[in-house]
């Protein structure tokens, strides 16, 4: 690898002037036209209908096309690697996006921190960074939604129709958003019935079809008899549990048709409230939020339609549960709580409600899941 | 039926189970990559080729409502792009490498550009043959559901290994790829005959592609392949151009990438990534294990471009 890789738009852009001066040679106007009022771009890491993460955020950006004078560029299947940054810039420089949404994780740093100190001008919105006022550039940010409610609701189906007392989580990475997951998923369940164990598995990439259908028969071959995942695109998982009779619970986007007898129910995003959120006050001409967050009662996260395996007595649960969530001050991480290793970790009385900003660095696993995060 | 403990039992059942899930697009790319480097030609592309027969052929069943015909189509798409590859290649002054790895690009853009639509529809899958009827635990059950194309790959592995021996058409292959001046002199079409075993490697390439879209893991998306295609090719020369080689190789292969998921169930969960990557570390070791200074290429076929 050369150390210093001019980007593509360094290239096109000295290509551009070079036509430009030409141009002016010629006495043709030049100038960038602008077509609407304004652009905006959206990055993501996978296909845009990969039934999970990046079908969600695409969906999105669907709603936000239909705002009249609104320009939307994408660009799917970008790594997490210095191609991000080429890609923002492409959409600075070639598309004239005046707002960016990088979606994926791995996108925040260094790559929209780097891009964003080039361009001041430009603002960048990213999704589940932990953005912090000082320490990173004004003009960028960060928004998420706090789907660890839904996998809670998940966890109660899960304990309801679980037998064997054993379920499973198929993780990708242990970042703080997955662990969440994986901890509120078994809290969930063990609220149901406190001998649940929820054994989770990583496959160390957000998207590896072969291993997360490998994950999935190693759960259920130790006797995990729902599962859930946190992988970008769920399909493989929830169709290669559906295969083994496992109950499953969906995450992301809608799974149901998938396995429609075996779905009990699922958390998904809604981030069509959040998209338009910025984009109308991007187009007032109004300051953007650079730290935008909510949940159930916000509207960013919502639960799919109850399946038909999920017994009545689980659905009054849930619902009364839900309740709760929306009226405000629920917290599932709550003391006393012990990690899987047996520490303590939040003494009796200490509680963190979902906006609790502790839970955005979450490194540990609670009592009742069996797994590690290295 | 409930599943029942088996505790540690999982892990090398997780294997055996692995070995012969996973296995098959590595045994059908190496078996297929081996037919065409026996004749003198290296194919690169067959990555491109097998991520476009998992695209075609998951494509073909949900239209047409049978995974075989989305197998047969996908074993066509597989023979244009290796006929593809060998008319190019018969063109003078022509690098195989570099074409290959042209055609691994486009057969990829290719079937996610024609791929989009198929993502979310569900084809039919291939059928599998229960093995495991003798056993009253689930998890053996499932383990010993073998899919009929592996057990074809296992049979066309004993056949090549035999064919390149015993048969005419074998022979042909192998003197090719051995003395394209000698198989000239006897006057036999070097291209063509290039050109036939490319395209063959192709189809096999193809068909590997349909077992990932259609059995295992059985859909249709962008991220399907994990390199499959890539390592398969490395894989013929592990395994020394021998398909009896090719078809252990592939089962090791199958099997250690089962390692790292199996361990995590049963709770041995630190260094996880570490045991992702068994496969290569187990490649690497056997490489190391089996380095020979005086016959470091034996059994390669002359007219590589690598080896001349």
């Amino acid at each position: 690898m050369p150390l210093i890789k001019p980007s593509r738009r360094e290239v096109l852009r000295a290509g551009a002037s070079g036509l430009a001066i030409g141009a002016l040679g010629l006495g043709l106007p030049v100038g960038r036209a602008f077509a609407a009022d304004i652009t905006v771009g959206f990055i993501y890491v996978g296909p845009r209908d990969d039934y999970g993460y990046n079908q969600a955020h695409a969906e999105g950006a669907a709603a936000v096309k239909l705002i009249p004078g609104v320009t939307v560029v994408e660009e799917e299947n970008v790594a997490e690697t210095v191609d991000v940054q080429q890609s923002m810039e492409s959409m600075i420089n070639l598309d004239g996006a005046s707002l960016v949404f990088p979606t994926s994780f791995g996108y925040f740093d260094p790559h929209m921190l780097a891009v964003a100190g080039k361009y001041p001008d430009t603002q960048f919105r990213h999704c589940g960074g932990l953005w912090s006022e000082g320490v990173h550039p004004a003009n960028t940010g960060s928004y998420f939604g706090y789907i660890g409610m839904g996998q809670y609701l998940n966890g109660i189906a899960a304990g309801h129709a679980s037998r064997t007392k054993k379920i499973g989580f198929v993780a990708a990475k242990p970042i703080p958003q997955v662990l969440l997951n994986i901890n509120s998923f078994a809290l969930g369940a063990r609220s149901v019935d406190p001998s649940i164990t929820c054994q989770v598995i990583f496959t160390g990439e957000w998207s590896m079809a072969v291993r997360e259908a490998e994950a999935t028969n190693a759960l259920i071959d130790q006797q995990a008899d729902v599962i859930t995942c946190h992988v970008d695109g769920p399909k493989v998982v929830v169709e290669t549990a559906a295969g083994r009779n496992a109950f499953i619970c969906g995450y992301h986007a809608n799974q149901s048709p998938l396995a429609p007898s075996l779905y009990l129910t699922g958390a998904e995003w809604n981030w069509a409230e959040v998209y338009t959120g910025f984009v109308t006050a991007a187009m007032a001409g109004e300051p953007l939020p650079n730290f935008v967050r909510g949940g159930l009662a916000e509207g960013f996260v919502k639960m799919s339609p109850y399946g038909p395996a999920l017994s009545e007595a689980a659905r009054a649960n849930i619902d009364a549960v839900k309740a709760e969530i929306l009226a405000g001050g629920f917290s599932v991480i709550k003391g006393p709580l012990n990690d899987n290793k047996g520490a303590p970790l939040l003494a009796a009385g200490t509680a963190y409600v979902e906006t609790a900003i502790e839970l955005e660095s979450m490194d540990y696993l609670v009592e009742g899941v069996i797994g590690s995060t290295a | 039926m409930e599943t029942v403990d088996i505790g540690w039992w999982g892990v090398p059942l997780a294997i055996l189970a692995g070995a012969i899930r996973v296995s098959t697009p590595f045994l059908f790319v190496s078996l297929g990559e081996c037919i065409t480097e026996k004749s003198g030609r290296i194919n690169l592309g067959l990555e491109g080729t097998l991520v476009f027969g998992a695209m075609s052929g998951y494509a073909v069943a949900y239209l047409t409502g049978s995974a075989w015909v989305g197998v047969l189509a996908a074993a066509g798409a597989g023979v244009l792009f290796g006929a593809f590859h060998g008319w190019i290649c018969s063109l003078p002054k022509v690098n195989d490498i570099a074409v290959g790895i042209a055609l691994m690009l486009f057969g990829m853009g290719l079937a996610f550009f024609l791929g989009k639509p198929y993502i979310q529809p569900v084809a039919p899958d291939l059928p599998d043959i229960s093995f495991g009827f003798w056993s009253s635990i689930p998890q053996v059950q499932a383990a010993l559901k073998v899919n009929v194309l592996f057990i074809i790959g296992a049979a066309l592995a004993v056949f090549l290994w035999w064919a390149f021996q015993n048969t005419r058409v074998g022979l042909v292959i192998r003197i090719v790829g051995d003395s394209a001046d000698g198989a000239a002199a006897m006057g036999y079409k070097v291209n063509t005959v290039r050109l036939l075993s490319t395209a063959a490697g192709g189809a096999l390439a193809g068909v590997a592609g349909a077992y990932l879209s259609l059995y295992y893991p059985g859909s249709w998306n962008e991220g399907i392949s994990s390199g499959q295609g890539l390592m398969a090719v490395a894989l013929v020369i592990f395994a020394r151009w021998n398909p009896l080689a090719c078809f252990g190789a592939a089962l090791l292969f199958g099997g250690a990438g089962a390692l790292g998921p199996a361990l995590q169930s049963v709770g041995v969960t630190q260094g996880y990534y570490l045991f992702y990557a068994a496969p290569y570390v187990l490649t690497l070791v056997i490489m190391i294990l089996t380095l020979s200074k005086t016959r470091g290429m034996a059994g390669a076929p002359a007219e590589l471009s690598i080896t001349k």
